[in-house]
């Protein structure tokens, strides 16, 4: 690796910070932690010459060479094992899923193996696995899907998902500073949206696994929800602001752990709580935070706790099927106004 | 029974364990925000297990007591199905005996075990009263059944009505506050964060919501508002007692509260010469006892020149609502008894249909009633005037408080004799011994003003100077 490093740089590094897009800021974290530290490493399928399918880590390879940016073959276990095998080798591999939904083939090596290796062995592994989630694009059921509540119940793993430019580098950056496996999950619809393009620090910064964000205040319900849905839920908090409803909005960010504080403190002011997510309802990581809610704020609650997610079909390739299978703006604000005419 | 009466306060056993007990028998007094009652055994047996001392209050639908029946006949009501098979309202328990043998699920208890429920309030008892049919199971008549139902059987409307939400649960625990009274703008009319908070805060505000409800007596007054910072608590010396406030104590005292707080209260006196009432009631008396089997007071012909009044001023008959003034249709006159133990104010329900005689005879029974705790619950509920008669006990006047949620109430002086200036065809000015007395109205300046009040008064000084009634 060593000698990677001493590669002559063939491409120009982009700016830091200024003003970016989502996929812009992803980019300039991964730049800026394989600057910062030489065992980070970014392995996946066509993430070097190709620049990745979202063009992630577009020029990456052009500027720490193909030792620091490996293509792979179509093996996403291979992927996991590669880089499990390398963060247990004291590097700091970033890998990529060109669509998340093949992070399934990596499975068994992510909660048997990367999940308890430090459970078990007493070594960490250190590594990043990322890769575009979500659905909204017409890209079908095999490459639209949220995969949360896959690892919502395996202790050991940590799961980011971010809804802006800023908090993607910010979050990026702490994944793989991270001492244990962090599961990264980028909303391909995110990626190059106008509207979230944002000015963020020219300045080296993380944003700290674990601690989710208040997106919106408000005091008469309060919106738990991540990722794309994130816009969603503050698109209806406007609409329903004309109507009186003051609307807060908590970005997760991170979903293992949970920021139980962050909800409950939110619930405990607002006593009426709207959980929505992407992917469908049943089993959807909707059900956990109800429950953490019912158990710890319970007597807080003036109204029963609500989930909204995506209908229990797989995601439909028809644009006005996956329209009425995901959650929409409409949906969100029929939710909430019957939440809080409870 | 009375969908705001969640919970009672057992005052006096009056059975003990092991005494025999015939069914609609008085078994134990209980105290609720309602009324103070005597609740009949719900069948006949042997006292086996008192679960309540004297002074606990329990929740409508606790079992506290268990008679064992006479023998196997002894039926086992359908109620309560998540107490013991046995268990049986009071209410219920009334019909009981007459009821089918038990189903068979139940016979597998002892089968004899008959338990009485704490079903706040329970009217008196009415032995005279045809067995109602057995199946299904029977509901009190006049009950608004939530909050007797045990939760398991209760709709979700009612339970959103009545539980509402562990949030507001929780806030109406901390402030002594009875959901029922509360108007709920929530879903199936829940009371909300947003309702009890506003309660709570606007003191006013919240009363008149709670005037919506159909509220009684004092002794059955809307909320209890107890604010945390009353007044500083007072640590009483050495040698002073220390007595606990019975619940109709602190019902009356919220109550009164409660009322000062939410009504502009105005007084005005005026003196009314009821020498021809008096009069007339003189030459009536005996033939009126021998006729109707009850006495002829002054008060009838009070609450017909009320009535008259009302219907001519009808917003004395009005209750506040927000930023709406109800007329009530009924006119429903409470009067105000005095008790050894407190006050209750008995409704004359739809008293303008009543003769002198009907009225006499209904407000003697009631009063009487009181006195003896046998008044049911709606016959302290829904009243739209009240007059109160302090002159009973000598005052010539005083200022009464307005039992919420009506607008205004009339106190009625010592009726005596008095010298009297009056001025005779000729126009000479004499001295007279006429009987006189004293009339106070308090009425609500919010929305009655003063010229209102001047006629209204006026008008009853009219109807009782002028003397005539029909009798």
């Amino acid at each position: 690796m060593a000698t990677a490093l001493k590669k002559e740089h063939k491409a120009e590094r982009p700016a830091r910070g200024g003003v970016v897009t989502f996929v812009e800021a992803i980019r300039q974290g991964i730049w800026e932690e394989m600057e910062r530290d030489e065992r980070v490493f970014v392995i996946g399928e066509d993430v070097g010459v190709y620049g990745g399918a979202f063009k992630v880590t577009d020029g990456l390879i052009d500027y720490f060479g193909p030792e620091r940016v490996i293509d792979t073959p179509i093996s996403e276990a291979a992927i996991v094992g590669a880089a499990c095998g390398a963060a247990l080798m004291g590097m700091r591999p970033v890998a990529e899923f060109q669509f998340i939904d093949f992070i399934s083939c990596g499975f068994d090596m992510l909660t048997n193996f990367a999940a308890k290796c430090r459970y078990r062995w007493g070594a960490g592994i250190p590594a990043v696995f990322r890769g575009p989630c979500g659905a909204g694009v017409h890209a079908g059921p095999f490459h639209s899907q949220n995969v949360e509540s896959f690892f919502m119940n395996t202790p050991g793993l940590k799961m980011v998902e971010p809804s802006n430019p800023y908090d993607a580098k910010g979050l990026i950056k702490a994944a793989i500073r991270d001492p244990d496996p962090v599961l990264f999950f980028e909303h391909k619809k995110l990626y190059r949206l106008p509207r979230l393009r944002q000015e963020i620090p020219e300045e080296d910064y993380i944003v700290e696994i674990g601690r989710a964000r208040v997106a919106r205040e408000g005091h008469d319900l309060s919106i738990i929800t991540f990722g794309a849905q994130v816009l969603t839920a503050l698109d209806a908090a406007e609409e329903l602001e004309r109507e009186g409803l003051d609307i807060e909005v908590i970005d997760l960010r991170t979903l293992l752990p949970l920021d139980k504080e962050t909800i409950l403190a939110s619930v405990r002011k607002t006593n009426r709580a709207l959980i929505l997510h992407e992917a469908p309802r049943t089993g959807g990581i909707g059900g956990e935070i109800a429950g953490l809610i019912a158990e710890e704020a319970f007597e807080w609650l003036d109204a029963p706790v609500v989930r909204l997610g995506a209908i229990d079909t797989p995601v439909p390739y028809s644009p006005p099927l996956e329209e009425y299978h995901l959650p929409q703006v409409k949906d969100v604000v029929d939710a909430a106004r019957r939440l809080a005419a409870y | 029974m009375g969908e705001s009466i969640a919970e009672g306060t057992i005052t006096r056993w009056l059975k003990k364990v092991g005494e025999h007990v015939e069914r609609d028998e008085p078994l134990f007094e209980i105290s609720t925000d309602k009324v103070d009652a005597e609740i009949p055994a719900p069948a006949a047996g042997t006292l086996t297990e008192v679960r309540f001392k004297e002074g606990d209050t329990v929740a409508v639908g606790t079992v506290v007591a268990i008679i064992d029946g006479d023998g196997a006949s002894a039926p086992a009501p359908q109620e309560t199905k998540q107490e013991a098979p046995a268990a049986a309202t009071v209410t219920e328990a009334k019909s009981a005996s007459t009821l089918a043998p038990p189903p068979p699920a139940q016979s597998q208890s002892d089968g004899s075990g008959q338990q009485a429920t704490a079903e706040a309030p329970p009217p008196a008892p009415q032995p005279t009263e045809p067995p109602p049919t057995p199946a299904p199971p029977t509901k009190p008549k006049e009950a608004q059944p939530t909050a007797a139902k045990p939760i398991a059987e209760q709709t979700v409307e009612e339970l959103r009505r009545t539980r509402s939400s562990p949030l507001v649960r929780k806030i109406a625990r901390e402030h002594g506050i009875d959901l029922a009274q509360i108007e709920g703008t929530g879903m199936s009319g829940r009371v909300t964060k947003n309702d009890i908070l506003s309660f709570i805060e606007s003191g006013g505000a919240a009363a008149q919501k709670a005037a919506l409800q159909p509220t009684p007596a004092p002794v059955a007054p809307p909320p209890s508002v107890s604010e945390p910072t009353h007044a500083p608590a007072v640590q009483p010396a050495e040698g002073d007692r220390v007595e606990q406030m019975s619940v109709m104590r602190k019902k009356i005292a919220e109550h009164m509260i409660l009322s000062k707080r939410t009504s502009a209260h105005v007084t005005t006196v005026y003196e009314i010469d009821m020498t021809r009432v008096a009069r007339l009631r003189e030459q009536h008396k005996r033939s009126f006892l021998e006729r109707h089997g009850t006495k002829l007071t002054f008060m009838p012909f009070i609450f017909q020149a009320v009535i008259s009044a009302i219907r001519r001023y009808p917003i004395f008959n009005a209750q506040v609502s927000g930023d709406q003034i109800i007329y009530k249709r009924d006119i429903n006159l409470g009067m105000a008894v005095a008790l050894d133990w407190g006050l209750i104010v008995p409704v004359i329900k739809r008293a303008d249909e009543l003769s002198i005689a009907g009225l006499a005879k209904v407000a003697n029974d009631l009063a009487e009633r009181a006195r003896t705790k046998q008044l049911k619950p709606d016959e302290v509920q829904g009243g739209t005037f009240t007059i109160t008669n302090p002159g009973v006990f000598g005052g010539l006047f005083g200022t009464p408080i307005i039992n919420q949620p009506q607008v205004a109430i009339l106190g009625v002086g010592v009726i005596e004799k008095r010298p009297k200036v009056m001025t005779n065809e000729e126009g000479d000015d004499y001295i007279a011994i006429r009987t006189m007395s004293y009339f106070a109205l308090s009425f609500d300046h919010r929305i009655i003003d003063g010229a209102d009040a001047e006629r209204f008064l006026g008008h009853i000084k009219q109807v009782l100077e002028a003397g005539q009634f029909t009798i």
